[in-house]
């Protein structure tokens, strides 16, 4: 029981944490229409840069500089979203699908940047020893995943609300304008650029605290780990809960990793173990089929894109006027 | 909105060029769209760009209202050249715009549809809504009371709540002049406000125009109907391959040879 409880936490941190990315995700292309294709390089950015500032000093890679997790998690935010905007200076004047293109160019570059940047990254080897939250209670299993998870659902949360008021900000109603209708939107003084690119790099950082995040969960980052596989998952993840919906970003993630999870345990149980490497690549042919599935049962996810509106709006019930088909005296 | 208490600066007010474009020109590929234009807009004015199909008026209007940039010639908007700005500038130069098949935010509310039409809104800033919470609510309280007043001017106030999809397409060019009136402009740029509106919709319309005009709001529009242009507009410019072809009272406009002509196909 204790072991399941174990799991079961375990787990929904896994899952919480690709939460985060979805929830980056869902600020740039459900609110605002941001075609990101490289989305496992900016997670990568976070993984690194929070790795770089926590780990203790040593010779194989940067620093690393010691400081608490904290830093490193806000550290990694930061980097992220900087690197996004300068990302974003260059290309959010593209199209969506040249924007799709140049992002994941610039997530194949910094893949590579970190497996050749030996010095700094440590490459092919990875980075290890990241610290971990609640490490003192690593000999407790079930209390160390308990505390992970409690402290992930937390950042969750923060982030969920802070975006719900973003998305029912001045701000966000400008990015849903824009996203419906551009040069509407300019001719009532929105500069797209400016607006798409906030809404890129506070997409970024989020999912630069989600890299950092995981990195610390798992302890230990390599360059493999930021594949364009990772970008599938998140895009599955956005689509089957409900791209627009901070709510369905959050569940597409538990529902889909644990669609990943259960394949991998169909895979092990039903291939001989010299045959389980090739037949991991069914469990990306499942969350195809999952996705396939729930697209046709729900086309626009599971909770679908929320209906958003300032609280003010509903302040109070509109005044009774004459029809609009009947002119009024002036 | 209002002029002046003094009669002689608001006599200097209403003859003030709002709008001064000289010499535009705008080619797309061989075609000379808009050949050396020029065109005048004062104060308080409301004048109809008109013309054949094909004579360069929804080019030139483009042109002022910024979506296009000339190839020459200058655009001045209350004095400062304005050419080379991008559309979103020019809601900041006090010159507003509709479009001749309406744009509203279809998956929007109506009223956040107006809405979006505010100026210098603070919780624009996404920082800002953390930081001064309070000072952006009181801020998206007034916009919405003068958002409901603006959907009351336009009779559109029972469907605030509606997204603005369900629309007809007169009621959303309503809503198009409700969203550009948020945003106060001096100038109002209104791109064939009458088509594809029914008739007793089109009364109200053309009531809210002649309410703005005479409130001080000056405004240019294109029109194909001529009556409409005849009851609004105190002068008319006529443009035929891309320039200037006549300009007076629609009354007489109407009679000049060269408009008939025009209109009949005979210029080249």
């Amino acid at each position: 029981m204790i072991d399941l409880l174990s799991y079961g936490a375990f787990f929904l941190s896994v899952a919480l944490s690709y939460a985060i990315i979805c929830l980056g995700l869902n600020v740039q292309w459900g609110q605002t229409g941001l075609f990101n294709v490289g989305i496992a390089g900016f997670v990568a950015i976070g993984a690194y840069v929070s790795a770089l500032l926590t780990t203790p000093e040593t010779v194989d890679h940067l620093g690393g500089f010691g400081l608490p997790i904290m830093a490193g998690w806000l550290g990694a935010a930061l980097a992220t979203g900087f690197a996004t905007f300068l990302i974003g200076a260059l290309t959010i004047r593209l199209r969506a699908d040249y924007l799709a293109i140049a992002t994941f160019g610039a997530a194949v570059a910094i893949h590579l940047c970190i497996l050749n940047l030996q010095s700094v990254t440590s490459g092919p080897f990875g980075i290890g020893f990241i610290p971990r939250p609640f490490a003192n209670l690593a000999d407790r299993p079930l209390a160390f995943s308990l505390a992970n998870f409690a402290l992930l659902a937390a950042v969750v949360l923060a982030l969920y609300l802070a975006l719900e008021h973003l998305a029912r900000s001045p701000w966000g109603r400008v990015l849903r304008a824009i996203r419906e209708d551009e040069p509407a939107a300019l001719a009532l003084g929105k500069s797209a650029v400016r607006f798409r690119l906030q809404a890129f790099a506070l997409g970024g950082a989020i999912m630069g605290l989600a890299g950092a995040t995981q990195a610390h969960f798992i302890g230990y980052i390599a360059p493999d780990n930021y594949q364009p596989i990772l970008t599938f998952q998140v895009w599955a993840m956005l689509i089957v809960g409900g791209s627009g919906n901070n709510r369905g970003a959050i569940l597409g993630a538990v529902v889909v990793w644990g669609i990943w999870a259960l394949s991998g345990s169909a895979v092990a149980s039903l291939f001989p173990a010299e045959q389980q490497a090739r037949a991991a690549s069914l469990q990306i042919v499942m969350i195809g089929l999952a996705l396939c599935a729930i697209l046709l049962w729900r086309p626009r996810g599971i909770l679908g894109e929320a209906r958003i509106m300032s609280r003010h709006v509903l302040r109070r019930s509109p005044p009774a006027t004459p029809l609009p088909s009947t002119p009024s005296e002036t | 909105m209002q002029s002046s208490h003094d009669p002689m600066k608001a006599s200097a007010a209403k003859d003030a060029a709002v709008i001064e474009v000289a010499d535009v020109v705008k080619a797309f590929g061989g075609l000379r769209a808009v050949d050396g234009m020029s065109l005048s807009l004062r104060a308080g004015e409301m004048i109809a760009l008109i013309g054949p199909n094909g004579a360069g008026k929804t080019t030139m209007f483009n042109l002022i209202a910024g979506s296009l940039r000339p190839d020459a010639g200058s655009i001045r908007v209350g004095g400062v050249d304005v050419a080379r700005e991008g559309p979103d500038r020019r809601i900041g130069r006090g010159v507003g715009r509709t479009f001749q098949i309406p744009r509203p935010f279809a998956e929007m509310s109506v009223l956040e549809n107006v809405l979006t039409g505010a100026q210098a809104q603070a919780g624009e800033r996404p920082w800002m809504n953390f930081l001064v919470p309070g000072r952006i609510a009181a801020q998206e309280r007034a916009a919405v009371d003068r958002a409901r007043e603006l959907l009351d001017f336009v009779t559109l106030s029972r469907l605030e709540l509606e997204p603005a999809r369900v629309l007809s397409g007169g009621q959303r060019k309503l809503l198009e002049l409700a969203r550009i009136l948020m945003a106060d402009p001096r100038v109002i740029l209104l791109d064939e406000p009458a088509a594809g509106v029914n008739p007793v919709l089109l009364e109200l319309l053309i009531d809210r125009i002649v309410s703005l005009n005479a409130a001080g709001k000056t405004i240019l529009l294109i029109e194909h109907n001529m009556d409409m242009v005849a009851r609004l507009c105190g002068r008319a410019v006529v443009m035929a391959a891309g320039r200037l072809l006549a300009e007076g009272p629609p009354a007489q406009i109407a009679r000049d040879p060269a408009v008939i002509s025009a209109y009949l196909g005979d210029v080249a």
